[in-house]
């Protein structure tokens, strides 16, 4: 039977890989994600967990041995945070483009400078587009089901990718949530064992990483692109499978108390969670407020994002992270990009917040909320977006 | 792979991340079409040392079978290494079109 255990969400996500049965970590430690991997050193030097674990000096360092492990057909897992996943950046498109399945949490941090160990969107916006299935989590439970996931997701022999859970740094990862952990052998059903097609093996050599001379790079990228746009329907069956065993249910596009709004809020990560209290204060004032929770940011779920914003009349998004001199909100750009073809579509506000580290509170939605719709109703620049919270 | 020239083929005929299956298969690859001199080599000059057999970055050359030097234009890359490091002088660099 599944257990019910209140533990850190970091312990938690390092417990998940242990019941996953990862064969090599290699990480570097960095703040907000420390907790994850000295808790899997931990269960390696307790003999708890029979898996390689590999110390190195960098994070570029760590993920470039999770490139080989992953190669020879070893089930890998990482961690990191802020500026870790940019020193690992390089690699990161290596990764996905030589197609080798691990599973890498981003425990989001901002990036410098200043120098911020604190929560926000920036890490996970900066390797957008670096061909990865990416993930995001709202609470601990939803960490672990997906770290399991994003396992079976990635090694599935049709999509072959890694993939990245992002868990706010500090909001998430240090809180001690409840957590119901699945048996082992319910995992073990869940999660076959990883196998390679071509695995690094001097018996049966292959060249991983070759260069790509012009008359083939273009076609790399498109087979890159097409395998990427594919595994939807892999992360798909996967969270459906989920589900089916163990009665918890993901979707690339979540909402709550949507259906009927005419104000729709959209927001990714753990700040859902306080958001979801706004929409209920206002809902219990009259007011016809939802909210929209994208859990899968690559690839990006335009179908879905159209479906469940298209009717509402205004749509406001809130970025954790800001897209200097360009786009502003890089989700709110994606948003529009999903309905710019429709003719019945909501007016989209665009709204950065919770950066560094800075708390978006119940209030703090609702007057997101009605500052939005103020924005709509004066008319004023909506091609642009709006600081939450900024003093001037 | 389906054996198709290298500028036919379509994404849909990679492999998984462009790993090469076959091994060695590198040595098809003509980097001698990279150069635009080549070495020729002196035999009044050379004494057969073997210097530039050994300081040949691209190690394409091999002695013949009277123990003389010679470079494997498939591969060689022209860069002229060898001709500098010669101590005989034996090795003069000559632009492709005057071989
Ligand atoms: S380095 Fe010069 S002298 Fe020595 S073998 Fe080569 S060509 Fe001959
Ligand atoms: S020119 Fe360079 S590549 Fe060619 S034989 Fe001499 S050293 Fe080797």
């Amino acid at each position: 039977m599944a257990q019910v255990v209140g533990m850190e969400v970091s312990l938690a996500i390092a417990e998940a890989a242990r019941l996953a049965n990862v064969d090599v970590i290699s990480a570097y430690p960095i703040t907000p994600q420390t907790h994850i991997v000295e808790h899997l050193a931990d269960l390696v030097a307790n003999g708890e967990l029979d898996a390689q674990y590999i110390p190195t000096e960098s994070e570029h360092s760590a993920l470039s041995a999770c490139l080989g492990s992953s190669a020879v057909g070893a089930r890998t897992f990482t961690a990191t945070a802020g500026q870790g996943l940019e020193l690992m950046h390089e690699v990161v498109y290596v990764a996905s483009s030589m197609r080798l399945p691990m599973v890498m949490v981003v425990a989001n941090r901002a990036l410098s400078a200043p120098l911020s160990i604190w929560g926000d969107h920036s890490d996970a916006m900066a390797v957008g587009d670096t061909g990865w299935i990416q993930i995001f989590v709202e609470n601990g439970q939803q960490a672990v089901d997906n770290v399991l996931c994003a396992f079976r997701m990635g090694e599935d022999q049709r999509v072959l990718l890694p993939v990245m859970v992002h868990v706010d740094g500090f909001h998430l990862t240090h809180m001690v949530e409840p957590i119901t952990f699945p048996e082992l052998e319910e995992v073990d059903r869940f999660l076959p064992p990883y196998k390679h097609p071509f695995p690094l093996d001097p018996d049966k050599p292959v060249t991983m990483g070759a260069f790509g001379m012009p008359f083939i790079y273009t076609e790399t990228k498109k087979a890159q692109y097409e395998n990427l746009m594919a595994s939807k329907k892999v992360i798909l069956e996967v969270w459906e499978e989920f589900g089916t065993r163990f009665g918890r249910h993901y979707h690339p596009v979540e909402g709550y108390r949507n259906e009927d709004a005419d104000v729709l809020l959209m927001i990714m990560g753990s700040f859902s969670e306080t958001a979801m209290e706004t929409i209920d204060r206002l809902r219990a004032a009259g007011r016809k407020v939802g909210l929209v929770r994208p859990r899968l940011w690559r690839p990006f779920p335009f179908d879905e994002v159209r479906q469940m914003t298209k009717d509402a009349e205004v749509l406001i998004v809130v970025d954790r992270a800001i897209s200097l001199g360009g786009s502003g909100g890089p989700l709110c750009a994606l948003v529009k990009q999903s309905l710019y073809h429709e003719d019945k579509k909501p007016e989209v506000v665009s709204i950065i917040g919770g950066l560094g580290g800075r708390d978006i509170t119940i209030d703090g939605f609702e007057q997101i909320i009605d500052r939005g719709m103020e924005i709509v109703q004066e008319g004023s620049d909506k091609s642009g977006f709006e600081f939450f919270g900024v003093r001037e | 792979m389906p054996k198709k020239n290298d500028n036919e083929l379509t994404w849909k005929d990679l492999e998984i991340g462009n790993i090469v299956v076959e091994p060695g298969n590198a040595s098809e690859y003509r980097t001698g079409d990279w150069k635009t001199e080549l070495p020729e080599f002196d035999h009044e000059k050379c004494n057969k040392c073997g210097l530039c057999f050994i300081y040949c970055p691209e190690g394409c050359i091999q002695n013949d079978a009277e123990g003389w030097f010679v470079a494997d234009l498939y591969y060689c890359k022209g860069c002229g290494i060898c001709a500098v490091e010669c101590p005989k002088d034996a090795i003069k660099m000559v632009g492709e079109e005057e071989e």
